[in-house]
C-alpha cells in the first residue's frame, strides 16, 4: 500500500471540507483496501466516514426503506423490519461478500464503487431507489452510470437510500465460483408503476432488461418470459462465463426471481 | 503518525502508527499476537479474521486507525484460565484442523457464526463459513465442530 | 493386531499439536523474528518470454531503506549454482532428459510469468516493494507458448537452447508388442482424449524464507517452509553450493500445508539464503499470494488419449496410452518423475489389464514449473483409468460395477505383478467396491435419479476404483530408474532418565498429525503415557538425516523406521531388566513397558530401566550406558492403499450447477494408527479431487502468457458450501512388508475423487466433458445432450 493521509472528520461538512482532489472516501473499505493493497489505487488521503452521526441505520416509514450509508450489509440482512417490508432487500445484502465482509461493508460504499457485478446496484435500480446525498436526491435510473461510474460529484457523499416498497420482488444470484460476485444477478420488482428488472454481474453496469419488463407487464409469471431471451451483444465475456451464457442466465434467473418474488 | 489506541483481549493498547498499518499486521507486528494469520492478499482466505466489537470481520481488510476505541478479541484471547473457548475444544475434539493455518481465523469466524444462528443447520454452518478457505480438512470436521460447539454452547 | 490401548495403536487419540495451534500459539515462518533482520522482495518478469538485455538497479539501491539489490550476475560471481531436477529420465531414444539450467535469479531471459529477475532487501517489507518497482529491467519480448501440445507442435518458439523443440524427453513403458496383439484381437477398443488440468496447490500457509548468517561458527541457519529439510539441506549444499551441508541448518518449523508444493528447493529461499551471508543480517521473505500463484510449483497438466482394449465379455485386454506433459519453463526438484514412475506405473489401475504400452512426451512451456501435488501422477492414471473403463462399461452397455467386478485382481493373486514394473502386495477390491455400493444405496439410484428429473434435474452416479502406490522405495530401485536419492527414513527413540521420550523423525509434520501418531505408536509398544512422549521434526541441527514427507510416506516409511529403533530399544532395555533382575537375558520378556521373567513375579518397567541406563549404578558390564536408539529403514516395496469412490451428483441443466449430493468412500489404507486422522486425510483428498473436477483451473493467457487465475478472485478454490459431508469407511488388507502393516493414505482422496465425480457427471449429461466441469461447460453439455436427444 502506497502511503496516504488519514483523516476522519465529525461531520459532513468537515468530511467535504477535507475531500480535497486526491482525498477518496473510506466507508466499509472491503472494496477500498483490498485495490489499495494491491498498490491498484493510491490515494493521497483517505476520509474516513466513521464518525459522522447519522449516517447509519434503517427506518421503515410508510411505504419506504431509508437505510443510511454508512449501514453495514449485515445489519440489513438481519433486520425484520427490511425482511419484513423488502424482503428481497434483506436477502440480498445476506447474499454479499461473505459474512466478514457483510460485517464491514456498507450499501453506500457499494454503491459509490458500482462495481459491475456487486449486489446492492441491482436492488437499487431493481426497486427504483433514490440515492441520497449531501446535495441532492438522485433517481436509480440516473445514479449508475456505468463501470465503476456514477452520476456523484466530486465533493458528493451519499447519506442514505430509499426504497419504494414494492408489491413483490425477488433477487437470483449466481455467483462467480471464486470471487463470490455476482456472475449474473436478478432483481425482479413488480411495482405500482410497473415491472422492473435489474441485472448486474452480467454487463459492465448494472442495467434494466426491458424485454423481460415488458414482458413481465404483460403477465407477472415465470412462462411470461418462456420466449424471451436478451442480447448477449456487450454483456461480459470472461473466464468464468461467455456472454451467451450470461444472456441465458439472465432469462433463467428473472424466471426464477419470479417464482420467488413475494 | 496517528495515535490508535484499543483494547485486545481485554488490554488496552496504544500506539502511534502509519496510517496505512493494517490491523492484521498491527496485530502480529505490533503487538507480537501472531496467532493471526495472514493467507492471501486479495481479502478472500479469511485466515486473519478477528471479532471487532464482536463481529468477526477481515484483519487484512481493515485499517489499524479504523479499529480506534474498539474492542478486539483474537485468538489468543479466546480461553479462559487455560481452558479452550467450547468453539477452541470442539475444532479439537472434531479434529476440525489439519496444519492449524486457517484455524485462528476459522473459529472466530464460527464463533461469530454461532452468535448469529445459535442453531444451525449443516447448509446454514457451510454457507456462513464461504469467507474462510481451509486446504486441508474438505471442511467436513469443521461443520461438524461448529455444529457441536454450538450444540454444547445451549444453542 | 492385539486389543486398544488407550492412546495406543487404533485408537482415535486427539492431537497433540492442536493445543498450540487453536490458541495461536503454533510458529509459522512468518512468526519467526530476528534481531535486526532485513526484508526482501523478489522483482519477477512481467512477461511469459523475453530476453534481459541490461537490468539497472541504480534507482533502486539508492531509494528508501534499501540495503542491496542483487541479481544473477551476483549469484553467478559468488559460483552459487542453479537449481537442480534430482531425478533422470532416459528417452526411447536412449538419450538423458534435457536439463537446461535453471538459476535462481534470470540469466539473460526470463521463461514465465513471475520468474525471479533480482532480489531487494530493504529495512521493511513495504520499502523492499517500493524499491523493487525501480528495478529497471530492459526486456526484449519474444512470443511465448503456454500450452504443452503447441510448445511441442513445429515453430513453436523456443524455450531453452538445450531443449530442440521444447522436448524434455519421450519415454515409454511395456510392451509395445503385446499390447498391439491385444488391440489386434479386441472385439471392441474403446478411445477417450483426455485433459487433465492444471493446479495450483494452495497450502493456506504461503512459502517464505528467514535466513541467518553466524560469521563465529560460519553456520547459515534457514528457516523455510519445507516438507523435507533434510533433502532441501542436501540439494543447497552440494548442488547449489550455498555452503558445505554441515555448516548450514535448514528448519522447517510450523508448517501450514504443502501437497507436494513444498517438498521443492525454490529459487526464493535459495537467494535468501545466500544474501543473508552477505549482507550479514537476517533476510526474510514471506511470500504473497499472487506470487504463490505465479512460482509455486503447479500441479497435474496433462493431455492424454487413451484406447482400451476389450472382448467381447467386457474383458479388458490391453491398454495403450499416449500423455504429453507439461513440465513448465523449468525443471523443478523432482518434475521429471512425476508423468512417469509416478503415472504410468498405475496405469494397470485395479485389473487384470493384459498388456500395456504407455509413452509420455515431457516439454517446456512459458508457464510455472510443475512438479508433485497431492497424488502426484497417480491421479492422472486413475483418472484415465478409471475414465476409460467408464466409457467403456457405457459402450458395452455393462452396468459399471459390473465391468469392474468382471477385470478385478482377485483377492487370491497377490502378490501381482502387472505390466508397467509394479507388484501389488495386497488387496480386495470387490470387497471395498460392495460395500461402496451398499453405502451409497446403488439399489436405490434409479428411484432417486427418477425422482431428480420429475424436478427437471439429470442425476448421475460415478465410481473410480483406484490404486495408488505409496512410500516410494525401495532405494536401490528407484536408484536403478533415475531418483538421485535415497527414500529410506529415520527415526531416533530417545528415552530421558526419568522416563520420557524424544522421538525424531526425518519425516515432515505439515498438518499430518505425526506428534501425535508417532507418539501413539512408542506409547503403544514401551508403555509410555502418550502425554510424556513428544516428537521433533523439521530441524537438521537435530534430527537424523531423513527424506521427509510426501507420497503418503511418512507412516509406511517413518513409522517403520520408529518401529525399528522401538525394537532396538527393547532389546537393549531387555539386557538391562536382565540385569536388574538378575536373570539371563533370554528368560526376560516384554509387554507394553514392563519387562517380566517367564515363570516369576519378576519384573521391572521401561522407567526404571531408563533410568537405569542414565544412572548406570548397577549395570551390566560391557554395554553401554544410555537407552537412546536411531534405526533407519528402507522398505522393500512400494505400498498399494486401494478403495472405491462413489460420488453421486445432480445437475442443473437450466444453469449447469453441479451439486454433489453423496460421496461414498471406501479405503483400504491396511492396518489404521489413528481412525480420526485417516478419516480427515481422506476427506482433505476429496475435497482437492473434487476441486480438480468441479472448479479449480490454471487458466494461462495463450497470446501474452499472462497468468489470467491469479488469485483467489479467478482461481476457484473449494469452499465449505461447495462441498458435501463424506461418508467414510475403510477395509483392511495389511500391508505384508513393512512391521506396522500400514499403506498410507494421505493421497488417496485427491487421486479417487476427479474420476469418480467426472464419472458421475458425464453419467448425468450423457456427454463427455474435460475438468473443471464449470458451470457454463456443464450447461453446453446439457443442451448439446438435449439437441441430441431431440434428434
Amino acid at each position: 500500500m502506497y502511503e496516504f493521509e488519514y483523516r476522519k472528520p465529525a461531520s459532513l461538512d468537515q468530511a467535504v471540507a477535507m475531500l480535497d482532489e486526491d482525498a477518496k472516501i473510506l466507508a466499509g473499505g472491503q472494496s477500498l483496501l483490498p485495490t489499495m493493497k494491491m498498490r491498484l489505487a493510491s490515494p493521497g488521503a483517505l476520509v474516513d466516514l466513521a464518525a459522522i452521526p447519522g449516517l447509519s441505520g434503517i427506518t421503515v416509514a410508510g411505504n419506504t426503506v431509508e437505510i443510511g450509508a454508512m449501514t453495514r450489509h449485515a445489519e440489513v440482512a438481519a433486520s425484520k423490519e427490511v425482511a419484513e417490508a423488502i424482503p428481497a432487500l434483506a436477502d440480498l445484502a445476506g447474499k454479499i461478500g461473505d459474512r466478514q465482509v457483510r460485517n464491514r461493508g456498507t450499501i453506500g460504499g457499494s454503491l459509490a464503487n458500482n462495481d459491475p457485478a456487486a449486489d446492492y446496484p441491482a436492488a437499487v435500480l431493481g426497486l427504483g431507489a433514490t440515492v441520497h446525498t449531501n446535495k441532492r436526491a438522485i433517481a436509480a435510473d440516473d445514479f449508475f452510470q456505468g463501470l465503476f461510474e456514477t452520476a456523484l460529484g466530486e465533493d458528493e457523499i451519499i447519506t442514505k437510500v430509499s426504497f419504494p416498497l414494492p408489491e413483490a420482488a425477488a433477487y437470483e444470484k449466481f455467483v462467480q465460483p471464486a470471487s463470490r460476485f455476482a456472475l449474473v444477478g436478478v432483481f425482479v420488482a413488480r411495482t405500482g408503476s410497473g415491472v422492473r428488472v435489474a441485472v448486474t454481474g452480467a454487463g459492465p453496469g448494472v442495467f434494466r432488461a426491458t424485454a423481460l419488463e415488458t414482458a413481465l407487464g404483460g403477465s407477472f409469471t415465470p412462462a411470461a418470459l418462456d420466449n424471451v431471451e436478451i442480447a448477449a451483444d456487450g454483456l461480459n465475456n470472461d473466464l468464468h462465463g461467455s456472454a451467451e451464457y450470461r444472456a441465458h442466465l439472465v432469462t433463467v434467473l428473472a424466471k426464477r426471481a419470479v417464482a420467488a418474488a413475494r | 503518525m496517528p495515535t490508535v489506541t484499543m483494547t485486545v483481549n481485554g488490554k488496552q493498547v496504544s500506539a502511534d502508527i502509519d496510517p496505512r498499518t493494517l490491523l492484521a499486521d498491527f496485530i502480529r507486528v505490533n503487538l507480537d499476537l501472531t496467532g493471526t494469520h495472514i493467507g492471501c492478499d486479495t481479502s478472500q482466505c479469511g485466515a486473519c479474521t478477528i471479532l471487532v466489537n464482536g463481529d468477526a470481520v477481515k484483519s487484512c481488510t481493515m485499517l489499524a486507525v479504523q479499529a480506534d476505541g474498539a474492542e478486539v478479541t483474537t485468538i489468543e484471547g479466546l480461553a479462559e484460565n487455560g481452558e479452550m473457548h467450547p468453539m477452541q475444544a470442539a475444532f479439537k475434539e472434531h479434529h476440525g484442523l489439519q496444519c492449524g493455518f486457517c484455524t485462528p481465523g476459522m473459529v472466530m469466524s464460527a464463533i461469530d457464526l454461532v452468535k448469529r444462528h445459535p442453531n444451525p443447520d449443516e447448509a446454514t454452518i457451510r454457507e456462513e463459513l464461504d469467507g474462510n478457505i481451509c486446504r486441508c480438512t474438505g471442511y467436513h470436521n469443521i461443520v461438524k465442530a461448529v455444529k457441536a460447539a454450538a450444540d454444547a454452547t445451549g444453542g | 493386531m492385539s486389543e486398544t490401548r488407550e492412546n495406543g495403536i487404533g485408537a482415535a487419540v486427539r492431537r497433540k499439536e492442536d493445543n498450540r495451534f487453536l490458541t495461536g500459539e503454533g510458529r509459522y515462518l512468518d512468526d519467526i523474528n530476528l534481531h535486526n533482520q532485513a526484508y526482501a522482495c523478489f522483482v519477477r518478469s512481467p512477461h511469459a518470454h523475453a530476453r534481459i538485455n541490461g537490468i539497472d538497479k541504480s534507482e533502486a539501491e539508492s531509494a528508501e531503506g534499501v540495503i542491496a539489490v542483487f541479481t544473477g550476475e551476483d549469484l553467478a560471481a559468488d559460483g552459487i549454482g542453479g537449481l537442480i531436477c534430482g531425478w533422470g529420465i532416459t528417452s526411447k531414444n536412449g538419450e538423458p532428459h534435457k536439463a537446461p539450467p535453471h538459476p535462481a535469479l534470470a540469466q539473460g531471459k526470463v521463461r514465465y510469468v513471475g520468474d525471479h529477475v533480482a532480489i531487494v532487501i530493504a529495512e521493511t517489507p513495504e520499502q523492499a516493494k517500493s524499491a523493487a518497482d525501480l528495478v529497471d529491467v530492459d526486456y526484449e519480448e519474444l512470443p511465448p507458448v503456454v500450452n504443452i501440445a503447441d510448445a511441442l507442435a513445429p515453430g513453436a518458439p523456443q524455450i531453452h537452447d538445450e531443449a530442440p523443440g521444447n522436448e524434455c524427453y519421450d519415454w515409454e513403458i511395456g510392451d509395445k508388442a503385446a499390447t498391439d496383439e491385444a488391440f489386434a484381437k479386441a472385439s471392441h477398443v474403446t478411445r477417450l482424449e483426455i485433459v487433465n488440468n492444471r493446479l495450483v496447490p494452495n497450502p493456506m500457509e504461503p512459502r517464505a524464507a528467514l535466513a541467518d548468517y553466524d560469521p563465529g561458527t560460519d553456520m547459515l541457519t534457514l528457516y523455510t517452509t519445507s516438507q523435507n529439510p533434510h533433502v532441501a539441506r542436501l540439494i543447497l549444499s552440494a548442488f547449489v553450493g550455498l555452503a558445505p551441508e554441515h555448516k548450514l541448518r535448514v528448519i522447517a518449523p510450523d508448517v501450514g500445508g504443502g501437497f507436494g508444493s513444498k517438498i521443492f528447493v525454490y529459487a526464493e529461499e535459495t537467494v535468501v539464503a545466500w544474501a543473508a551471508r552477505k549482507i550479514r543480517r537476517p533476510v526474510k521473505w514471506t511470500c504473497e499470494r499472487t506470487e504463490a500463484f505465479l512460482c509455486d510449483a503447479h500441479g497435474r497438466d496433462h493431455v492424454t488419449t487413451a484406447e482400451l482394449a476389450l472382448d467381447d465379455e467386457g474383458h479388458f485386454l490391453g491398454l495403450r496410452v499416449s500423455t504429453k506433459a507439461n513440465l513448465g519453463a523449468y525443471l523443478s526438484t523432482f518434475s521429471t518423475a512425476v508423468p512417469t514412475y509416478l503415472y504410468a506405473t498405475l496405469l494397470n489401475g485395479q485389473y487384470k489389464m493384459g498388456a500395456i504400452y504407455a509413452e509420455v512426451q515431457a516439454g517446456f512451456t512459458n508457464t510455472a514449473p510443475v512438479d508433485a501435488y497431492r497424488g502426484a501422477g497417480r491421479p492422472e492414471a486413475t483418472y484415465v483409468v478409471e475414465r476409460i473403463v467408464e466409457r467403456a462399461a457405457r459402450d458395452l452397455n455393462i452396468p459399471p460395477e459390473e465391468i469392474r467386478k468382471r477385470n478385478f485382481i482377485p483377492p487370491d493373486a497377490f502378490p501381482y505383478e502387472t505390466p508397467v514394473i509394479m507388484t501389488y502386495d495386497s488387496g480386495n477390491y470387490q470387497l471395498a467396491m460392495d460395500k461402496a455400493n451398499e453405502l451409497i444405496d446403488r439399489a436405490g439410484f434409479p428411484a432417486r435419479r427418477a425422482e431428480s428429473e420429475a424436478r427437471g434435474k439429470l442425476r448421475g452416479l460415478g465410481y473410480a476404483a483406484y490404486i495408488e502406490a505409496c512410500g516410494i522405495a525401495p532405494s536401490a530401485a528407484v536408484g536403478s530408474l533415475g531418483a538421485g536419492v535415497g527414500l529410506w527414513e529415520s527415526a531416533q527413540v530417545r528415552f530421558n532418565p526419568t522416563g520420557s521420550v524424544t522421538i525424531h523423525t526425518g519425516s515432515h509434520s505439515h498438518g499430518q498429525g505425526h506428534e501425535t501418531t508417532f507418539a501413539q505408536i512408542v506409547s503403544d509398544r514401551l508403555g509410555i503415557p502418550i502425554e510424556n512422549i513428544d516428537v521433533i521434526h523439521g530441524d537438521t541441527g537435530t534430527v537424523p538425516f531423513g527424506m521427509g514427507t510426501y507420497g503418503s510416506r511418512s507412516l509406511a516409511v517413518g513409522g517403520s523406521a520408529l518401529m525399528k529403533a522401538v525394537d532396538k530399544i527393547v532389546e537393549k532395555g531387555k539386557k538391562i531388566a536382565a540385569h536388574l533382575m538378575e536373570a539371563a537375558v533370554e528368560d526376560v520378556e516384554h509387554n507394553n513397558g514392563v519387562f517380566s521373567v517367564a515363570g516369576t513375579d519378576k519384573q521391572v518397567t521401561m522407567a526404571e530401566v531408563a533410568f537405569a541406563a542414565y544412572v548406570p549404578h548397577n549395570y551390566p558390564e560391557d554395554l553401554e550406558p544410555g537407552l537412546d536408539e536411531t534405526a533407519f529403514y528402507d522398505p522393500l516395496n512400494f505400498t498399494f492403499p486401494a478403495g472405491t469412490h462413489i460420488a453421486e451428483v445432480e445437475v442443473d441443466p437450466q444453469t449447469g450447477k453441479v451439486d454433489i449430493v453423496n460421496w461414498v468412500a471406501v479405503d483400504d489404507f491396511g492396518n489404521i494408527i489413528n481412525p480420526m486422522i485417516v478419516e480427515g486425510q481422506v476427506h482433505g483428498g476429496i475435497a482437492q479431487g473434487i476441486g480438480q473436477a468441479l472448479l479449480e483451473n490454471t487458466v494461462y493467457d495463450a497470446e501474452t502468457g499472462q497468468l489470467l487465475t491469479a488469485s483467489y478472485m479467478d482461481y476457484t478454490m473449494p469452499r465449505a458450501d461447495d462441498l458435501p459431508s463424506f461418508n467414510v469407511e475403510t477395509t483392511n488388507t495389511p500391508c505384508p512388508h513393512n512391521p506396522l502393516g500400514v499403506k498410507g493414505c494421505g493421497e488417496a482422496g485427491a487421486i479417487a475423487a476427479p474420476a469418480a465425480l467426472m464419472n458421475a457427471i458425464t453419467d448425468a449429461l450423457g456427454v463427455e466433458i474435460d475438468m473443471p466441469a464449470t458451470p457454463e461447460k456443464v450447461w453446453r453439455a446439457a443442451q448439446s445432450a438435449q439437441a441430441r436427444a431431440a434428434e
